[in-house]
């Protein structure tokens, strides 16, 4: 399979002025998301995930290391600006705060600015305004004013007008941490049927652990470093080292691990509610099966 | 133990212009003692609800009651509700102003009128509470992260030592940990000075870990009041309502569905894991 993103040694520093001192936010960071996949990263605030966000999208350069987008390789001294451009073009960026990132008076506006930018004819832009929205569920409120809409469906907006410029892996820099249950929801939805139904590669950076346990991938970065990297059952077979990197376990593997330690036959890399129940109730049989 | 109660309290933005919100429709509440949670999805009145504890907003009708007195009779009582209900909004680390961290959280007390040496006490009694560790008090706060920096903006709060600490999102994009460890140091507050708590939140989890009571609003209303088991144990209205359960009480009924009853009021993973125990040693 075809990798979209390859990070190979990227380190970044952010350059101190007048008396602050130089903060290095990225240490030799290696991993790679394939063309299609559905990838988490996770970290304590602070640990170098919007850095890497940024780097990825090329709103910041990389400092030492090998960055590849797509095939094209955006470190070193060849690099041209089309070379640039293009990978922008590619990888874009939902960001958390759903206020920040509206520009225009009513959501269909919303939608093409980033389009009308990209120079693109008008007729192609509202067909793919429409086809945007209807992906994420907003065609009815196209006319609206994005002012009055709640958190998600601000949210919902930003990824339509990302959608709308056809971008082949979208960035959410944790696109979902200000809404409530209910956005937080729609906007999961929508994110994953990005991945299943378009092939959209999805790069999900978030607090919210159960959201991870739905990628193919998590990345855990600790000080700036990959901490620890691999499928979430892997990643979250381990909850000690989750908790003293400051994160955590969805509330499912913690309950089978608090089971696992009282002496039960539990797997942890169960984290739906339905499952989680059926392994817990498996268990429970076996040892009664035992006893008897 | 101090009351604040809400007497059908309606509130209303931009009243006689188009663009009037209708925001608290009869609100009628008594507030005190305790960790009380509000939960509501966006717009449901949560932030406009706590503005009127320490008058911040005026009620467009109804009354707001401090310890029975009328809050808007008096502008005096007026002032003192400022630090008899210390609020700290949504991102407060965007509100530091001050030019060290040690300042910051003393320009509360100061206002208060209260003695240099009272100042003192007070700002080294909050930094502990909101783990504001005394090696930064004084360095200026932008220097801080993210977490830090909230934490500097609750104690400056904490400081006044406010009957009712009345938080709105006060864990909002933080990491688990950092949400841990500020949550405890509130938890830990209400512990040793007795005063009331009052936490906005969308997190399930959080509030069935902290809190004793929970206020569920809906559309300016208060649709239930009531202990974390009586309110979880509703999973499909709250559902309904755009709100959610904590993972572990779907795991519960799950289980339930599986022949394993563990109760109906389960809402943090240390219970269920306890039920489950004795379940099993019942059986
Ligand atoms: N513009 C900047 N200038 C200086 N330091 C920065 C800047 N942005 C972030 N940092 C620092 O870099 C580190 C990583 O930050 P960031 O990538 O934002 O982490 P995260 O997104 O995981 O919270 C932190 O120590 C942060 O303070
Ligand atoms: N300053 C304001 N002017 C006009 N309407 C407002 C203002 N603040 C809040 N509202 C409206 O009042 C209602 C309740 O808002 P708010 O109390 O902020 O809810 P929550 O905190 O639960 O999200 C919403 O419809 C919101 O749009
Ligand atoms: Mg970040
Ligand atoms: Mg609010």
């Amino acid at each position: 399979m075809k990798n979209a993103i390859e990070v190979k040694d990227l380190s970044f520093t952010y350059e101190g002025y007048g008396d602050s001192p130089d903060v290095t936010a990225l240490r030799d960071v290696s991993f790679t998301v394939p063309e299609g996949s559905f990838t988490a990263i996770l970290g304590h605030n602070g640990s170098g995930k919007s850095t890497l966000a940024s780097i990825l999208c090329m709103l910041e350069e990389p400092g030492s290391g090998e960055v590849i987008i797509y095939g094209k390789r955006m470190t070193g001294e060849d690099v041209t600006d089309e070379d640039i451009f293009e990978a922008r073009r590619r990888v874009g960026m939902v960001f958390q705060n759903p206020d920040n990132q509206i520009v225009a008076t009513v959501v269909e506006e919303d939608v093409a600015f980033g389009c009308e930018n990209l120079g693109i004819p008008s007729a192609e832009i509202r067909k793919r305004v429409d086809a945007a929205l209807d992906t994420v569920g907003m065609r009815k409120y196209a006319r609206h004013s994005p002012h009055k809409l709640s958190g998600g469906q601000k949210q919902r907006v930003a990824i339509a007008g990302v959608i709308a410029m056809k971008r082949d892996c979208i960035i959410f820099d944790e696109s979902t941490a200000m809404l409530d249950p209910l956005g937080r929801r729609d906007v999961m939805e929508t994110i994953e049927k990005l991945n299943h139904e378009d092939g959209v590669t999805v790069i999900l950076i978030t607090h919210y652990m159960e959201e991870a346990s739905r990628a193919d991938k998590i990345i855990v970065l600790d000080g700036g470093r990959v901490l620890t990297e691999g499928t979430p059952a892997e990643v979250f077979s381990d909850p000690e080292k989750l908790w003293e990197a400051s994160l955590d376990v969805p509330q499912s593997t913690e309950l089978l691990y608090r089971m696992k330690k009282a002496g039960y036959d539990v797997r942890l890399d169960i984290f739906d509610a339905e499952g989680c129940a059926a392994e817990i109730s498996r268990a429970i049989e076996k040892r009664r099966g035992k006893r008897v | 133990m101090s009351e604040i109660v809400l007497k059908d309290v309606n509130y209303i933005y931009n009243k006689g212009t188009p663009y009037e919100v209708h925001a608290l429709r009869d609100i009628n509440l008594t507030l005190g003692g305790g960790i009380i949670g509000i939960i509501g999805h966006t717009g449901s009145g949560k932030s406009t609800l706590v503005q009127l504890l320490n008058g911040l907003a005026k009620p467009s009708s109804g009354k707001v009651l401090f310890d029975g007195e009328d809050l808007w009779e008096k502008p005096e009582r007026v002032r003192a509700a400022r630090f008899r209900a210390g609020l700290v909004m949504q991102y407060p680390e965007y509100q530091l102003f001050a030019s060290t961290v040690y300042e910051d959280i003393a320009f509360g007390p100061r206002n208060m009128g209260l003695s240099a040496d009272e100042v003192d006490r007070r700002v080294r009694l909050a930094a502990e509470f909101a783990k504001v560790s005394p090696d930064v008090m004084e360095r200026s706060p932008f220097d801080l992260s993210g977490g830090q920096k909230r934490r500097v903006a609750l104690a400056g709060v904490i400081a006044m030592n406010p009957e009712f600490l009345v938080l709105d999102e006060p864990a909002a994009g933080l990491d688990p940990g950092s949400r841990r460890f500020i949550l405890g140091g509130i938890k830990e507050y209400r512990k040793k000075s007795g005063n009331s708590v009052i936490i906005v939140s969308h997190s399930m989890e959080d509030m069935a870990s902290y809190c004793d009571r929970i206020i569920v609003m809906a559309n300016g209303r208060v649709i239930m009041d009531g202990s974390c088991a009586e309110v979880f144990s509703r999973s499909l209205e709250l559902i309904g309502l755009g709100l959610d359960v904590p993972q572990v009480t779907h795991i519960a009924s799950a289980l339930r569905e599986c022949g394993i009853d563990i109760g109906r009021d389960v809402y943090t993973v240390g219970y269920a894991a306890e039920k489950l125990d004795s379940f099993c040693k019942k059986a």
